[in-house]
């Protein structure tokens, strides 16, 4: 590095430094919630154009389609005091949106995988994914109206995740609660860096 | 029923069919955009706008400082794959400049350092 962390140039109004974080898992687990309680959410609309991608595989006469789906996706944007930029993305909860889920890999920071306890099995795919692309993620378990809280150690056993991933609790719909996940997984991912540069 | 008479209001959804702003393109002629890269108007306009559609313009007109390409596409309203075809032509005649935000898995620690620094301020 040509500069210091203190001796960044003065000049006028520097392009702020911008990150992202995800929120995934299944479809309707929270992830909208979880995002407009830290953050005022913004609508994005993409249009995504299937002719290329893998969507009915053992269908060949589509190829010569071009098909477009409307992907309706919601992200938040915070602004810290230093300046720097963190968004949120929510990842499309349907399996068939997988293909948009690289891009917004890409350059992420750390991901959350959003669990609803009635339905583990709902956020295996999105596990697998962030183990697969060794993307640093933690699970925080959503506490939803009526369903029983569990020990976040039965929930990593019950989800096999490795020892280093943070497993907790939350609530979506409160702040101070979105906030402490957010945290442990920017800490997890600054743990991963770490033990990472030792080695 | 009159042909002045409003059949479509913005509940029943584009008329246009998206792609249609980019002439049915659907990459963009360029390095691809990433969602959170920042796209920044290189400020001559005169002389590179001739031939853009109102889209272009509108894009341009939303890029005088910083923004990203997912804030560009919400506030535009525009299918984010459109907007990046539109930002590309604007990259190619010179009016916008993009910076591509570092990625990869190596994420520079002070950088992590710093949004946990600004998480912990909420």
């Amino acid at each position: 590095m040509a500069y210091g962390r203190y001796e960044r140039p003065a000049g006028p109004a520097p392009p702020p430094v911008v990150t992202k974080l995800l929120i995934a898992g299944g479809f309707g687990v929270g992830k909208t919630t979880l995002v407009g309680s830290i953050s005022e959410v913004r609508p994005l609309r993409t249009e995504e154009v299937l002719s290329e991608l893998g969507i009915g595989v053992d269908d060949t006469t589509s190829v010569e389609l071009k098909r477009t789906t409307t992907v309706a996706m919601d992200f938040g944007r915070i602004t810290f005091p230093n300046g720097m930029v963190l968004y949120l993305f929510g990842t499309p909860g349907q399996e068939r949106f997988w293909f948009m889920w690289d891009e917004l890999a890409v350059g992420a920071l750390a991901a959350v995988v959003l669990a609803d306890t009635r339905r583990l099995p709902d956020c295996f795919s999105s596990i697998d994914y962030f183990e697969r692309r060794d993307t640093p993620f933690v699970v925080a378990a959503n506490h939803f109206y009526g369903s029983p809280v569990y020990d976040p150690a039965d929930i990593r056993n019950a989800l096999d995740v490795d020892s280093d991933v943070p497993v907790l609790l939350c609530d979506a719909r409160r702040r101070a609660s979105v906030k402490e996940v957010l945290i442990a997984s920017v800490a997890h991912a600054m743990t991963r860096h770490q033990t990472a540069a030792r080695s | 029923m009159t042909g002045d008479e409003q059949w479509l209001d913005r509940e029943a959804g584009p008329v246009v069919r998206p792609y249609a702003v980019t002439r049915g393109r659907t990459r963009p002629p360029g390095v691809t955009v990433g969602l959170i890269d920042l796209v920044v108007s290189a400020g001559r306009h005169s002389a590179g706008a001739r031939g853009l559609g109102p889209e272009h313009r509108r894009l341009l007109g939303l890029c005088g400082s910083s923004i990203t390409l997912a804030d560009l596409a919400s506030e535009a309203d525009l299918p984010l794959g459109v907007v990046r075809v539109l930002v590309g032509d604007l990259q190619e005649r010179g009016l916008v400049t993009v910076a591509a935000q570092a990625g990869g898995s190596n994420q520079d620690e002070n950088v992590l350092r710093s949004v946990l620094d600004g998480l912990r301020t909420l």
